[in-house]
């Protein structure tokens, strides 16, 4: 099988404070204080990823989830370790950043595909099935200034949703909208799913990565606690327990 | 996970790519590599600069010109500051366009990361990109001045020689790559601390009266005849260098004896001079990057 993500290592530290000034550093030195202060975001995390796999991430707020996927994504770099994938690495990851406010929903989507690494030709093949799926209707040349929020998420996520890649990744919801668009995305996840292409997200709801995943990471400020079975995984965390029902993001066929 | 899952979306007979660092960036190579995107970011950032006006580019038309009128009237009316000088209109437009040009890439550029910062800490862009896009649409936006001022050559009967050609084409390559370096140096300088912005800004004021804009070169060389190191020193300004140089393109044709203004107004070495500054602003820009990408590691929790 081949690895498509491999994490040695991985260690990323944040300061708690970038800008301070001249006088406060002064002060601070002064004063007998450490003028910076660092954190490991994420802590000496190792694992692989084999072509196919569905892996989920969870932990609670603050783990490093997000850390962990910017550094596969390629946004940040590892501090000490490395990262190493293979192919194509994009999906549901700020979905509508870089949509800029005075241009049409039409215009926006061609840079959005271009920002996520779609080619033009790629683009225009896909072209109609993303309009289709946002189904924005005549607004999709509308400027996006005028868009709600939920037509602007619409759009961000037809075109990140259909962006062919290898390495699906994602750091938000798998669905979002009104429950006919959820029900598309959770269609499509589906058909992703099912194409065999490898799936690594972020997640905190435990009814989508039992659904979709066949292996979880559990994050645990910063360090890797726990590979495994899913729902090993999810009773690691005490997803699994609590009586104020589970969340909707469920990803049954009835769903 | 069960056994029959289907292989990964790839043609048949495709090669499989190989395994490589998540972050791997090869700087402006890479932007190279990603110029539909280029394309399409200078496409956009171009677009927005109009839209929701009546007017549209008619705007960047205007602008220019009264700029033009105003310095004209000041310069030329005012002081007197043409005084022996044939159509010094030309001459003050073809400094101002480089000027311009230097400008606005240099303070764009330094923004640009800061300003980008939305798109950059969440998706995985090259970060080159934006200063590169920052110099492409400056170079766009230089295009109505220098429209008017071909026109109003035209109209004085100047017709485009090789070697002005050549000069002008070598005064835009060499702004142009300057432009570009000074832009990577101060965009990445800028996110760590936000005072470099503000240094640019500084810095540009002087272009304006560091080039022989509004008054010609040949005032500098008499004024420090004793001093002939004075000149030297003037030119070595690259930005004065590139004025010298459209103004060689453009105003020069429109005198009436153009090679005796070329004599009082121009450098002797003028073209060897040029290619120095471009060789000069080549090595700069390869600096740039390698300080660049030293530093743009940290950009993303920078910002």
């Amino acid at each position: 099988m081949t690895t498509v993500i491999k994490a040695e290592n991985v260690t990323k530290s944040f300061t708690m404070q970038y800008h301070r000034s001249l006088k406060q550093i002064v002060l601070a030195k002064a004063r007998g204080q450490k003028t910076h202060e660092y954190f490991n975001a994420v802590d000496d995390v190792s694992f692989t990823v084999e072509a196919g796999e569905s892996v989920g991430v969870m932990g609670l707020n603050g783990s490093g989830k997000s850390t962990l996927l910017k550094t596969i994504s390629g946004v940040m770099q590892p501090d000490s370790g490395q990262v190493l994938t293979r192919g194509r690495v994009a999906g549901l990851i700020a979905t509508g950043a870089g949509f800029q406010p005075q241009l049409t929903g039409r215009d926006n989507l061609w840079l959005n595909a271009a920002i996520l690494g779609m080619s033009e030709a790629e683009t225009k093949r896909k072209l109609d099935e993303i309009i289709d799926f946002a189904d924005l209707g005549k607004f999709i040349d509308t400027p996006v200034t005028y868009y709600s929020s939920g037509m602007k998420a619409r759009l961000g996520f037809a075109v990140a949703i259909n962006v062919e890649s290898d390495v699906f990744i994602a750091d938000e919801a798998l669905a979002v909208g009104d429950r006919p668009f959820k029900r598309k995305c959770k269609q499509r996840m589906r058909e992703i799913r099912e194409n065999g292409t490898t799936i690594f997200f972020v997640s905190h709801s435990p009814g989508a990565v039992k659904q979709l995943c066949d292996r979880v990471l559990v994050l645990e400020k910063g360090k890797l606690g726990f590979d495994g079975e899913v729902q090993e995984g999810i009773h690691y965390l005490h997803y699994d327990e609590g009586d104020d029902g589970d969340d909707d993001e469920g990803f049954g066929k009835d769903d | 996970m069960s056994a029959d899952v289907a292989p990964t979306p790839q043609a048949p007979g495709e090669e499989v790519p190989p395994l490589q660092p998540a972050a791997a960036n090869s700087g402006l190579l890479e932007v190279f590599r990603r110029r539909y995107l280029l394309k399409l970011l200078v496409r956009s950032t171009i677009q927005a600069r109009y839209q929701g006006t009546f007017l549209g580019w008619f705007w960047s038309y205007l602008q220019p010109f009264v700029r033009f009128l105003m310095f004209y009237f000041i310069f030329q009316v005012l002081i007197g500051r043409g005084g022996s000088m044939e159509n010094f209109a030309i001459h003050l437009v073809a400094g101002l366009v480089i000027v311009h040009f230097f400008t606005e890439t240099f303070n764009g550029g330094t923004k640009s990361l800061v300003s980008n910062r939305g798109l950059i800490i969440k998706l995985p862009v090259p970060r080159e990109l934006f200063p590169v896009a920052t110099m492409l649409v400056s170079l766009y936006h230089s295009i109505p001045m220098v429209v008017i001022m071909l026109v109003a050559c035209l109209t004085l009967g100047w017709a485009p020689d090789p070697m002005g050609l050549v000069a002008g084409l070598l005064a835009f390559a060499i702004i142009a790559v300057l432009g570009l370096a000074l832009a990577l140096i101060f965009s990445v300088a800028n996110v760590y601390f936000r005072d470099f912005g503000k240094v640019t800004q500084t810095l540009t004021q002087f272009t304006t009266f560091s080039v022989p804009m509004i008054y010609p070169f040949s005032m500098v060389a008499e004024r420090f005849e004793k001093l002939p190191w004075v000149a030297d020193v003037y030119l070595l300004n690259p930005v004065a260098e590139a004025v010298l140089l459209t103004q060689r393109c453009f105003w020069i044709g429109t005198n009436s004896d153009p090679e005796a203004a070329a004599l009082e107004h121009l450098p002797a070495d003028l073209y060897s001079r040029g290619v120095i500054m471009l060789v000069i602003s080549l090595g700069l820009l390869v600096v740039s990057q390698l300080w660049f990408s030293k530093l743009e590691r940290r950009v993303p929790e920078r910002l």
